[in-house]
């Protein structure tokens, strides 16, 4: 990296308010409020469709908001066009210019701003340093490989040091295995430069593993906002709990009141309802797969809960074994640990299923 | 034109059949006959001494030296060059607003656009004559009205202008598919740094459209610098196609002249072609079937609107001044110093179906042969160059596209040079025949039958020959029963646009015809627009030109719709 050229500019805060989105008589964007702090690392996460990448164009300006307002480090932008917002976007397709090479590429942003030549030369070779590819500045984009256009995208979004950096599915059009390395490196990247970055994916791991704070949004509502560790363990509702890992669903009703209130599933099976555990109308019972266990004989102990039930299938994952058992009429996912030299249950067995109550969450649609 | 990439989806290892070894040597020993060899004949009269076998350049020198000849290759370069600019003027704006904005008639102007190209431009320049004329009807009006006339058809202005309204649907047709494979992110990427407006276009969506822009330039360039009959019918003399054409018709096949001028039309043809290969190298850019289709369309501003819709109607209302013309025209008693006709009548059309059937009926079947040539040739080049390992299938399909850098002129000449010596049994010269007119049409159109051919087959995947091969079919029967109906699309399309342009042709024809009972229409077309009293009854001919063009295109469409929507191939 060049020492003379930082490229880093004061990180600021987005903030989204009251964001309301149709096209026709489809909403996609319902009553979107987000704040996104100065320097985090934040990604908006779903399934397709869901209108996250809907709202990232929206900040960058393609997209225009029927009602509320985009803000950037305080100051509304709603009304400014795409090109004088400064909001530096890197595209799903990278989209460079088949025409310029990689520094013409880079350039292009600096040019349009009328920055001197000779700045824009050491601009260019920093954003270049700083993704590694200083040496390929006279290849056309085509004579590069997708992680390498993926750089220069991202080379091109930088050198004109945009108040906050919008990437949409970078990783999407590369490989398994560049996906992981890429990831590192776009977090590397977003750390010294201390940019405030959004991060567009329906890929969970991704999400997981390199943001500060996920917004997870399905059918254009932001469902929740959080980091990935209380997303995972306290998810709000039931399209949270699913999208993100695992998870054992059982839909049933509260019967019974005060000590001996239980969560009876289809089947009959009936789950103790914990103390001061708040059950919503119409939740369902949540748990994740590896906060079960399988035993061959029913034994009570630490206030564990003891169901029987029976092997219906096995699935070898490597550091794990995940059963399907049947309990009534409901089958579950339960992540056993794989140990070599230990038998596993075979199928048509039976075993009990133990589960800690304070693992147990109830949850709404 | 750019050579097109054949990605082959799979090889397959065994050589080839004695069937196929047989279909390609017929193929090639055809293409050698009625293409090689009348073009290598040309060629080689003109580097020979008259009447030996010599070799020489003094027929060049003499071409050089002549201040007709040396004029007329300005004139044809200066033509063929603006005619590309005014081409490009009148199609600019019209792919631009159909496809950056949110334009009502978008596709009827895309459909209107195409209009000029089914009618031959020499019936256009007749029709261009009488509202742009010197005693035409917008002269008329404009020295009634301000008392001065403009020159709009006077020698190779009235050329220029002719060719730019006839031939700017290439540039409109490549240039509105080039700015709609635009990938939507590469505009948006450069507004996202700061881009916008005519920067934005300049920087670009041009640059990216180029491709497309400058094949459509080319096509224009070679079109209007081959082309015969416009510049004779406008009177026109000193230019390079009518020059070959007026030396081997007044002073023999013979002369050399006919064939320097020949020579130097190829050259022309190739070069243009090549420089614009060369422009186009390593610019292929694939930029479609990412993120958004297309490139965003605008809405326009209220005073944007007004100015967008009133280019775009003044531009159709002079593409389609020329259709207007011929309309009147036929329908006209007389239409002489004034700015409509006098009266009207249909009389013309009666003289048409009457005696002039002959010429439609001949157009008919002079067309849809060349058409069926094409397509059986096409799809037998395509199956060698797609799905055997034939030692130089290429070379047929180079052989085959070679033909569009031959001016009809050229290919003309060649065939009565080395089809007049050889004679039937009863003294009747081979050239003579009207199955020669045929046979040049179907060499003049066979690029275009082989690449629609080539385009279908490409799209089938080798699993269902493969298929029909394991189920007990040869290959034979497997061409017959799987791949000719699922290419019957692509195969339809070549043979529409090789009998929609071959029954409008005419500067390989207007060489070859020899009696006026084996005339085709655009041959009779000709003979009537030279004389004043003919010009109803032609421009009557014309109409019927047009609309028998304009149907067979709308039915083939329908058919192919039909057939893909049957297939469940449609999209």
């Amino acid at each position: 990296m060049n020492a003379n050229v930082s490229l880093t500019t004061p990180a600021v805060s987005v903030a989204i308010e009251g964001v309301n989105l149709s096209y026709g008589d489809n909403h996609v964007l319902k009553d979107v409020n987000l704040a996104i702090d100065p320097g985090e690392f934040f990604a908006f996460l779903g399934p397709s469709g869901c209108g996250k990448t809907t709202l990232l164009r929206l900040i960058a300006g393609f997209n225009r908001a029927d009602t509320g307002r985009v803000a950037i480090g305080g100051q509304d932008i709603s009304s400014q066009p795409p090109w004088k917002r400064d909001v530096g976007m890197v595209f799903q397709s990278y989209a460079l210019w088949p025409h310029m090479s990689v520094r013409r590429n880079v350039a292009f942003g600096l040019e349009e701003r009328g920055v001197k030549r000779a700045e824009i030369g050491r601009r260019v070779e920093a954003a270049l340093g700083l993704v590694g590819l200083a040496h390929l500045a006279e290849r056309r984009p085509s004579q590069l490989s997708g992680g390498q256009q993926q750089r220069v995208a991202v080379a091109r979004t930088v050198a004109v040091e945009p108040k906050v950096l919008l990437l949409d599915e970078p990783l999407s059009n590369l490989d398994a295995k560049m996906r992981v390395q890429v990831r590192r490196e776009l977090r590397d990247l977003q750390q010294r430069l201390g940019l405030t970055t959004i991060f567009v994916t329906h890929d969970q791991e991704e999400a997981n593993s390199i943001c500060d704070r996920i917004a997870v949004m399905n059918e254009g509502i932001v469902q929740q906002v959080g980091t990935p560790m209380e997303l995972y363990e306290r998810p709000a509702n039931l399209f949270v709990a699913g999208f993100l890992g695992t998870a054992n669903i059982l839909e049933g009703r509260v019967v019974g009141s005060g000590a001996g209130r239980c969560f009876e599933i289809d089947g009959g099976t009936k789950f103790p309802i914990g103390e001061g555990a708040a059950v919503p109308d119409g939740a369902a019972l949540v748990f994740r797969p590896q906060h079960a266990g399988l035993v061959d004989r029913a034994a009570s102990q630490d206030g564990a809960l003891s169901l029987p039930c029976v092997i219906a299938n096995r699935e070898f994952l490597g550091a794990s074994v995940r059963y399907g058992v049947r309990i009534g009429g409901a089958e579950l996912a339960v992540d056993m640990p794989f140990q070599s030299g230990h038998d596993l249950f075979d199928i048509g067995s039976s075993a009990w299923l133990r589960l800690s109550p304070h693992m147990l969450h109830w949850l709404p649609a | 034109m750019t050579a097109v990439p054949t990605t082959q989806p799979r090889i397959r290892t065994f050589s080839a059949t004695p069937g196929q070894i047989a279909l390609a040597l017929a193929i090639a020993a055809f293409l050698f006959v009625f293409l090689v060899l009348p073009v290598t004949t040309v060629i080689y009269v003109a580097f020979t001494e008259k009447g030996t076998s010599t070799f020489t350049l003094v027929n060049f020198y003499d071409f050089v030296r002549t201040e007709l000849f040396m004029r007329s290759l300005w004139n044809s370069f200066y033509v063929s060059a603006m005619s590309v600019v005014w081409a490009s003027v009148l199609a600019l704006p019209l792919a631009y607003v159909t496809t950056r904005f949110a334009f009502r008639g978008a596709a009827i102007v895309q459909t209107l656009g195409f209009l000029p190209l089914i009618m031959p431009p020499f019936v256009g320049a007749v029709a261009m004559q009488l509202f742009f004329g010197r005693n035409g009807s917008i002269n008329l009006l404009l020295d009634d009205w301000f008392g001065f006339k403009i020159d709009f058809m006077e020698g190779l202005n009235g050329v220029i202008f002719v060719q730019s309204v006839h031939y700017f649907p290439f540039i409109l047709i490549n240039l509105s598919a080039a700015l709609r494979n635009i990938d939507r992110a590469m505009e948006e990427a450069a507004q996202n740094l700061g881009s916008s407006g005519f920067r934005l276009f300049r920087r670009i969506v041009f640059p990216l459209a180029l491709p497309g822009y400058l094949a459509g330039a080319s096509l224009v360039f070679v079109k209007v610098f081959d082309d015969l009959a416009t510049p004779l019918l406008l009177n026109v003399k000193d230019m390079l196609a009518p020059q070959a054409y007026l030396r081997v018709t007044s002073i023999g096949i013979a002369d050399p002249m006919g064939y320097v001028i020949s020579v130097v039309l190829i050259v022309a043809s190739v070069l243009a072609m090549w420089l614009s290969a060369l422009a186009l190298k390593g610019r292929d850019y694939a930029t479609t079937q990412r993120g958004g289709g297309g490139l965003a369309r605008r809405v326009m501003r209220p005073h944007e609107a007004v100015f967008g819709y009133g280019v775009v109607i003044l531009i159709l209302a002079l593409v389609l001044a020329p259709h207007l013309g011929l309309l009147l025209l036929s329908f006209a008693t007389i239409w002489s110093f004034s700015p409509l006709p006098d009266a009207y009548t249909v009389a013309h059309y009666g003289r048409v179906f009457g005696e002039s059937s002959l010429y439609i009926k001949n157009t008919l079947i002079y067309a849809a042969l060349a058409g069926g040539i094409d397509v059986v040739l096409g799809v037998a080049i395509a199956y060698l160059v797609l799905r055997t390992k034939l030692i130089g299938r290429e070379w047929l399909d180079w052989m085959a596209s070679a033909a569009l850098a031959i001016p009809g002129v050229v290919l003309g000449i060649g065939y009565l040079r080395t089809f007049y010596g050889i004679t039937l049994p009863d003294g009747t010269p081979l050239a003579a025949l009207w199955i020669t007119i045929v046979l040049a049409l179907a060499i003049r159109r066979l690029p275009y039958a082989l690449r629609a051919c080539h385009a279908a087959l490409q799209q089938i995947s080798v699993s269902l020959e493969e298929a029909a091969e394991n189920l007990g079919a040869t290959k034979a029967r497997t061409v017959r029963r799987i791949v000719v109906p699922l290419m019957t699309g692509g195969i339809l399309a070549g043979f529409v646009t090789s009998f929609a342009t071959a029954a409008v042709e005419l500067s390989a024809t207007l060489m070859l015809v020899q009696s006026n009972s084996d005339a085709p229409l655009a041959y009779g077309l000709y003979v009537f627009m030279q004389s004043a009293a003919g010009r109803g009854p032609g421009a009557a001919l014309g109409v019927v030109a047009v609309v028998l063009v304009a149907l067979c295109t709308f039915l083939s469409h329908l058919i192919v719709e039909r057939s893909q929507k049957a297939k469940g191939m449609g999209h």
